[in-house]
């Protein structure tokens, strides 16, 4: 029997209960032509080492929980294949720029609270949102495609463990956050853009952006969360100069009732 | 000692389900908990792509939504829900809408709908083919303007609060911390999605693995139809990856070893050419339910008309062909699949055909509700692919799950919060003590005399689930599956969780979890043995016919407390205008009515 092709993997450790400072564990995983690295984590915990702790669901890369460092860079674990990174070794890390709860798994609430922050839900000046009655608002393809590209983020956190400005600031509202934002506003249904955007132009909001770009290199769902951040800094920009007019004309659709 | 907190309605569950519940709730004045063992948007709702069905369009008729459901739940289906699931529908959808979901539109802006499986019509609504992802982070996102609402994020339900005979809350483990928490409430809802994973080859995440199913069952609510378990046709080989039935629904075609498409030897009508506009008929060929699809597969495998791809260890596959669609369709209506093809199969659909198989879906079965979400222990409401109300019967179409988390949903938190405002107050003395026996059930299986690994177990159920309560059943495969679950129930007896932290400990959820999918698997070996008939998903080698005497009855699964085999008995299926019939398609499957 020929023998089994293994893969070295290098995982990051830390346990705030007994360890002072992080480590690294070295574990051989059997190599699998159709594996991804999160299926070799999981096979470590299975066999090797239950105490791994990491967070994973869907394996398709749609529930954003499985983001991680893969030798140094920000990626869903299960979507990167294992013959990518032949013959390794493969360092695994928690996500950059994050405090680290355990072993590969970060704090992930202050996230929420940024989300919640920038109001990301349909606002409507009269209140009719829990009401049927009147059947769907309409939209239009074209008023669509205006918004549909920044409402794929699927909240993975891969764009926050690029940004450089994260890095240093952590307050800062980040780019999900921020392409979510103007991603309602868009929203040909809403009518909540100025409430959002006084909210946007808040320090820590879009002026921390520098326009690195990274956050629209690492999306693995092409959202463009760079070309979101231009779009809100411009409709902010006019918002602080009292030119809603021009945002109305030329920025949001038509018809919106800004 | 645990933490005790108090609210008015706790939830159980954050996907589509738990969410709706939520907003329900959030509307009422009430306090709120929302508990999820992972943050809302991780949910396996998430993962939905194909569409949600509800009747909008003017060649549309609610009668024939309801005849659809009934008909693709071969009867078992209790006809006073679907009625009331059907009528609530596109209410809720367009709730839905003016919460933020971005529907494909029609070009004058009305919501767009696309044919389905086991649907007479087109019906179901879609965003492009991430339907499932965007209904959850819009709901979710939607929650977000209720401060009210007070969400236990990452917090792992261990038990429900019982006491004088009313349930009255969870105990959870909060996993940031391993701190245990006794969160009561005057009523609770229970929406923790289904158990794929007691299964070794299936589309749900690794979140699936039927929690709340075992805790309703342990505190003494019965499991319902649990041996109706759907594979859906098309997986991906390997990984279990779902390949949308849109993908049909759009035009994609099935073939074999011999690029046949071989449906038309299925009773399921004749194909139409792929380029006639009559392509796709609806109830036929690839537009058949998927019971009938996945048993077709088993078929041509016995025939030896499958493929077997060294790349994919030699599983047996068919071929989806979505050649003929183009890539401008296929980007536009289907872009996920072409996406999850190239990326877990190195196939892009647009030049090649994509091998798939059958892969455990869905559970039909559940929590026994009524159809105002009630289980039969007072104050626990249940929805979602968790409870069985039942719409779903032996069969759910596609499209259909999505819709009832809405309907359910909804209905399950208007009805909790009745509960609430007229409940007695709470005995906290006693909940405080059952709180505190919890906590110290959950110190004890982090000890260091366990033997047992988490991963044979749980490999070990499920293989002897794929051989024993597969597509096709016999009684001496069950039997067999039944001994294996007994054994692993033993197994877990001294199961080893070495990590003893508290700080994440991944390790003993997942021994969690172990214990609640062996509970789950139990009840559908013996409600699968004990059903000697054929129906929906339910198929007997042995009894091939449906046996409408004997078994127009819902399963009912009760936990033995003793530890052995549960106790099986049967609940009247509700006819109201549907009479049982021939389950027909691919030829005239007109309404019939009483
Ligand atoms: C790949 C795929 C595609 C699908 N496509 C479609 C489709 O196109 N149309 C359709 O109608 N249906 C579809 N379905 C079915 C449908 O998506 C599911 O039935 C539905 O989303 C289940 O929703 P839910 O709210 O009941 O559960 P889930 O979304 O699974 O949520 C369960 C929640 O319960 C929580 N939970 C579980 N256990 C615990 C615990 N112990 N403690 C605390 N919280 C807990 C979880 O954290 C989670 O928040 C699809 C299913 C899959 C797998
Ligand atoms: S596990 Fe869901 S995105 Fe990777």
């Amino acid at each position: 029997m020929a023998e089994e092709k293994t893969i070295k993997l290098e995982i990051f450790r830390y346990n705030p209960e007994t360890d002072d400072e992080p480590y690294f564990d070295t574990f051989d995983v059997p190599f699998k032509e159709d594996w991804v690295v999160l299926d070799a984590i999981n096979w470590i915990k299975d066999h090797v080492d239950g105490t791994i702790s990491h967070r994973w669901s869907c394996r398709m890369g749609v529930c954003g929980s499985c983001g991680m460092m893969v030798n140094g860079d920000p990626k869903l674990t299960c979507a990167a294949f294992l013959k990518d990174y032949m013959p390794g070794p493969i360092r695994v890390e928690p996500l950059a720029n994050f405090p680290v709860e355990r072993d590969l798994i970060i704090d992930f609430d202050p996230f929420m609270e940024k989300l919640t922050k920038v109001k990301p839900y349909i606002i409507r000046k009269n209140d009719d949102v829990n009401d049927p009655t009147g059947g769907e608002y309409l939209q239009s393809p074209a008023d669509l495609a205006l918004f549909k590209q920044y409402s794929m983020c699927i909240n993975c956190m891969l764009c926050y463990a690029a940004c450089p400005v994260l890095g240093h600031e952590p307050s800062f509202m980040g780019p999900a956050a921020i392409a979510l934002g103007h991603r309602y506003n868009l929203d040909s249904r809403d009518e909540g853009t100025y409430e959002r955007l006084d909210i946007m132009t808040e320090h820590d909001a879009v002026w921390g952006c520098t326009f690195v770009g990274e956050c629209s290199v690492v999306c693995p769902k092409h959202v463009d969360p760079a070309g979101a951040i231009q779009g809100a800094k411009l409709s902010a920009a006019l918002h602080s100069m009292k030119l809603d007019i021009v945002n109305e004309m030329f920025v949001f659709p038509k018809g919106a009732g800004k | 000692m645990s933490d005790f907190i108090q609210h008015d309605v706790v939830i159980i569950g954050g996907g589509g389900a738990g969410l709706r519940a939520a907003i329900s709730l959030a509307e009422s004045g009430l306090s709120i908990a929302l508990v999820s063992k992972v943050y809302p948007m991780r949910s396996h709702t998430v993962a939905a792509e194909g569409g949600a069905a509800a009747v909008i369009k003017p060649n549309d008729s609610l009668e024939d939504h309801i005849y659809d459901t009934i008909s693709g739940a071969d009867w078992l289906a209790d006809q006073d829900a679907v009625e009331y699931f059907v009528n609530e529908a596109p209410k809720e959808m367009t709730r839905l809408e003016h919460w933020g979901c971005p529907w494909s539109r029609e070009p004058q802006g009305k919501v767009a709908v696309r044919p389905f499986g086991g649907m007479k019509i087109e019906r179901t609504w879609f965003a492009a083919d991430k339907t499932g992802f965007h209904m959850l982070h819009s709901l979710f996102q939607n929650t977000l303007r209720y401060p009210q609402l007070k969400r236990y994020d990452e917090h792992f339900a261990t038990k429900l609060l019982v006491d004088n005979g009313r349930c009255c809350g969870c105990v959870a483990v909060e996993l940031k911390t391993g701190k245990v928490k006794t969160i009561a409430g005057k009523a609770v809802i229970m929406a923790t999605g289904g158990a794929g994973k007691i299964f070794p080859f299936t589309t749900n995440g690794a979140i699936k693995t039927g929690d709340g199913m075992s805790l309703a069952y342990r505190a003494g609510v019965p499991l319902k139809d649990m041996e109706f378990v759907q594979y859906h046709p098309t997986g991906l080989p390997g990984t279990g990856i779902l390949i949308t039935e849109a993908s049909r629904g759009e035009g994609g075609i099935l073939v074999n070893n011999e690029g046949y498409r071989y449906l038309q030897d299925y009773d399921l009508g004749k194909p139409q050419p792929v380029d006639s506009p009559a392509h796709p008929v609806k109830r036929t060929m690839e537009l058949g339910p998927r019971d009938r699809l996945s048993q077709a597969f088993y078929w041509e495998r016995e025939k030896g008309r499958t493929i077997k791809l060294p790349a994919w260890n030699n599983i047996d596959v068919v071929m989806l062909d979505l050649r003929h669609l183009g890539e401008a369709k296929i980007d536009k209506k289907i872009p996920f699949v072409r996406e999850l093809s190239k990326n877990y199969v190195g196939i892009d659909p647009v030049t090649d055909m994509i091998p798939v198989r059958p892969v455990i879906h869905y559970m039909m079965g559940g929590i026994d509700t009524d159809i105002n979400a009630a289980t039969t222990l007072p104050g626990l409401y249940a929805a979602g692919e968790c409870a069985c109300v039942s719409i779903n019967g032996a069969n759910r179409l596609g499209s259909n799950s999505l819709t009832e988390l809405l309907v359910f949903g909804g209905k399950a938190g208007d009805n909790a919060a009745e509960f609430a405002k007229s409940a007695k107050d709470l005995n906290v003395a006693a909940l405080t003590q059952q709180g505190n026996e919890e906590e110290a059930r959950v110190k004890a299986l982090m000890n260091d005399d366990g033997t047992e690994s988490i991963a044979d177990i749980r490999t070990a159920m499920q293989s002897s689930m794929e051989d024993g309560a597969g597509i096709y059943r016999t009684e001496s495969s069950m039997k067999a599956t039944a001994e294996v679950i007994a054994e692993q129930k033993e197994r877990y007896k001294k199961v080893q969780v070495k990590d003893h932290s508290g700080a994440y400990n991944t390790q003993l959820q997942y021994a969690f979890e172990l214990g609640c999918m062996l509970d789950v698997a139990e009840a559908l070996v013996h409600s699968a043995n004990a059903r000697t008939e054929s129906r929906g998903a339910h198929q007997r080698l042995e009894y091939k016919e449906r046996d409408d005497d004997k078994f127009l009855a819902h399963s009912m699964a009760h936990f033995n407390a003793d530890g052995g085999a549960p106790k099986i008995d049967y609940k009247d299926v509700v006819i109201t205008k549907w009479p049982p019939g021939a389950r027909t398609y691919g030829k005239d499957s007109g309404l019939k009515r009483k």
